[in-house]
């Protein structure tokens, strides 16, 4: 009877499109809205992602999330790593200075300062330059989206030229030598990024007492990560974190104090429940419309078993080609759109929780059809 | 199982009353009805609209319960048998044809003539072999994979007599087979009736308002208001006409 069941669904042709239509759309706005979300989210800690050398991150206790920099005194570097179990530790510099570009223009940019020795939370992808040549004179590595955009030299045709090696900025009014190109992930801030030496930032930054964002910490073979976060926490006085915890932390922060999830969280609903609304219906009706043959199939000894596996059969047949076509989509969409600044990413977690969501779509739309069918007299058949 | 009735009758009823009732009304359909059919008989129900015909054949098809008296099919009380084995029994031992056919517009003849014996667990393949077969029996061998909306309403009805051979039910019920068909084909599908669907081990049920095939019954029961008020022979009631 399954196949029965299948040429029932396939030979409605206009419904058979419908309702796959609607898990479709319901699939790919899912899918699509909650990738860029995930996208999104995953940004906010691209420069946590990007630096995976330190073990703990220690911060004011008062940070919340990465871009929320309450600077330290350059004293506590000298304290955290007095604590035992710390391989080294390394202060790193991040902060919005104003960079003055060739024509006039200020951008303002995110500036981090690297350890001048060690260079530790450098960029690891390096498209021109290397990251040592961070140590010439005024040297500074600028991330490539920020070298094609807004650092950008505007030549007096108008045209735009990246910025490349050799290329000089002003930062605070001194000058800085561009000595690499650098491919990062994005953040949630748009801001070009520079990378410089902890020194030198400190000569871009505007004089201020604290000027040390975080300092960077490896522990020493065989010590416990989170033990030692807990021992710099309570030696110190410090929030000392693992780079997981802070990812967490950055996010949770965006979740709660921002409408991010909920905009997103609306178009997902959105998706939900118009897919819900359009195959729950089509189904419904392509179950009325099919009633009199149900109630044929009764009268000629289908039991409601029986008639229930055909339903949840159309049901998953529809479930999985619109399924399908709605994550191909999202996935398409994700190809054409990948070298904008849009914010995606799909990981295997959220196809499961769009299949989820369609499945759900699915089971409702069976289960109004169900109940036709179960409530359903064969005498019916009799009635012409 | 119950005892008592002769081997030779495929259904007994006797006292068999149904009311249908809803919030506002109380509508007695069947007011005790008693009838016996034979194996090998044709046995056909007449009678104005609304005189309970209908409810007699579904009452007798175990598709609906009467609410007293004793209907047995094949020595069997499908009243008190549970849904499940009712359902059963109705797939194994009942075919039916419908006044509209009910032939599933998106399936072949074929595959509709096959339903039956697919609702039994036959293998697929097995089911359109013998479906083609029966299709075959019936003078629509070269239509098996005809959509219903292919065929003429006389071939739909072929197709619909073809189904409920298909799984050879002990007894067939038919409402208003040739309602929707001219005289000729009416004639036809009752000769393929006669033809196909009499044996000595099936009994053969027709509910009907169409006097043109009268001559085709073995038996004819006349209701109205919900009771039998004259069973007679075809050629008795031919011969006395005015009594129909």
């Amino acid at each position: 009877m399954i196949r029965i069941a299948l040429k029932m669904l396939v030979g409605d042709r206009p419904k058979y499109i419908g309702m796959i239509l609607g898990v479709m759309f319901s699939s790919f706005v899912i899918t699509q809205q909650s990738s860029i979300f995930t996208g999104i989210m995953t940004r906010t800690f691209g420069f946590i992602n990007d630096s995976p050398l330190p073990d703990v991150w220690v911060m004011d206790p008062k940070v919340q999330y990465i871009d929320d920099i309450k600077p330290l005194q350059d004293t506590q570097l000298l304290r955290v790593r007095g604590v035992d179990g710390v391989e080294w530790a390394t202060p790193l510099y991040k902060g919005l200075l104003k960079a003055r570009l060739s024509n006039g223009v200020f951008q303002n940019c995110n500036v981090i300062g690297l350890d001048d020795a060690s260079l530790v939370g450098g960029p690891g992808n390096m498209i021109k330059g290397k990251l040592e040549d961070l140590r010439r004179a005024d040297g500074v590595i600028v991330d490539i989206v920020g070298a094609q955009g807004r650092l950008a030299k505007i030549l007096p045709d108008g045209s735009r030229q990246t910025l490349d090696i050799g290329d000089t900025l002003e930062l605070n009014d001194r000058r800085a030598i561009v000595v690499g190109i650098a491919s990062i992930s994005r953040t949630f801030q748009s801001q070009p990024v520079i990378y410089t030496t902890y020194s030198r930032a400190m000569n871009f930054a505007p004089r201020e007492r604290k000027l040390l964002s975080f300092v960077l910490v490896k522990a020493k073979p065989g010590v416990a990560i989170s033990d030692l976060a807990r021992n710099i926490q309570s030696q110190t006085g410090l929030k000392a974190v693992t780079a997981e915890e802070f990812k967490h932390m950055t996010v949770m922060y965006f979740l709660k104090y921002t409408g991010i999830p909920i905009n997103f969280g609306i178009g997902v609903l959105l998706g939900f429940l118009v897919g819900t609304a359009i195959v729950g219906q089509i189904f419904h009706n392509f179950t009325l419309d099919n009633l009199r043959y149900f109630g044929a199939l009764k009268a000629m000894g289908a039991s409601n078993g029986t008639l229930l596996r055909m339903i949840i059969v159309q049901a998953i047949v529809v479930g999985l080609i619109g399924y399908g076509i709605g994550v191909g989509a999202a996935s398409m969409f994700y190809h054409v759109s990948k070298k904008s600044e849009l914010a995606f990413r799909m990981p295997a977690e959220l196809l499961i929780v769009s299949a989820t969501a369609v499945t759900v779509i699915c089971v409702i739309a069976a289960i109004f059809s169900i109940r036709k069918v179960f409530k359903l007299e064969p005498a019916i058949v009799f009635k012409s | 199982m119950t005892t008592g009735v002769p081997s030779n009758i495929a259904v007994h009823c006797a006292g068999v009353t149904k009311t249908y009732t809803t919030e506002t009304t109380t509508v007695p359909a069947l007011r005790g009805i008693d009838i016996d059919v034979k194996f090998g008989e044709l046995l056909m129900l007449v009678g104005p609209s609304g005189c309970g015909k209908t409810t007699l054949i579904s009452v007798i098809a175990g598709i609906l319960d009467h609410d007293s008296g004793e209907c047995l099919v094949f020595n069997r009380d499908l009243k008190h048998m549970p849904d499940k084995d009712r359902t059963k029994f109705r797939g194994e031992n009942i075919g039916f044809v419908f006044q509209a056919y009910n032939l599933i517009h998106t399936l072949t003849a074929q595959e509709n003539v096959a339903i039956p014996l697919l609702i039994r667990g036959v293998v697929f393949d097995e089911a359109l072999k013998k479906a083609a077969e029966v299709l075959q029996r019936v003078g629509l061998g070269e239509r098996l994979t005809s959509l219903p909306s292919e065929l003429s309403g006389g071939q739909q009805q072929r197709v619909a007599i073809a189904r409920a051979l298909v799984h050879e039910p002990k007894l067939i019920v038919c409402d208003e087979p040739t309602a929707a068909l001219d005289h000729d084909t009416g004639q036809k599908i009752m000769g393929l009736f006669r033809e196909v669907a009499i044996g000595e081990n099936r009994a053969l049920i027709i509910v009907t308002h169409d006097s043109r095939i009268f001559p085709f019954a073995d038996r004819i029961a006349k209701l109205d208001d919900g009771k039998i008020i004259a069973v007679a022979t075809a050629k008795e009631f031919l011969n006395g006409n005015q009594h129909l």
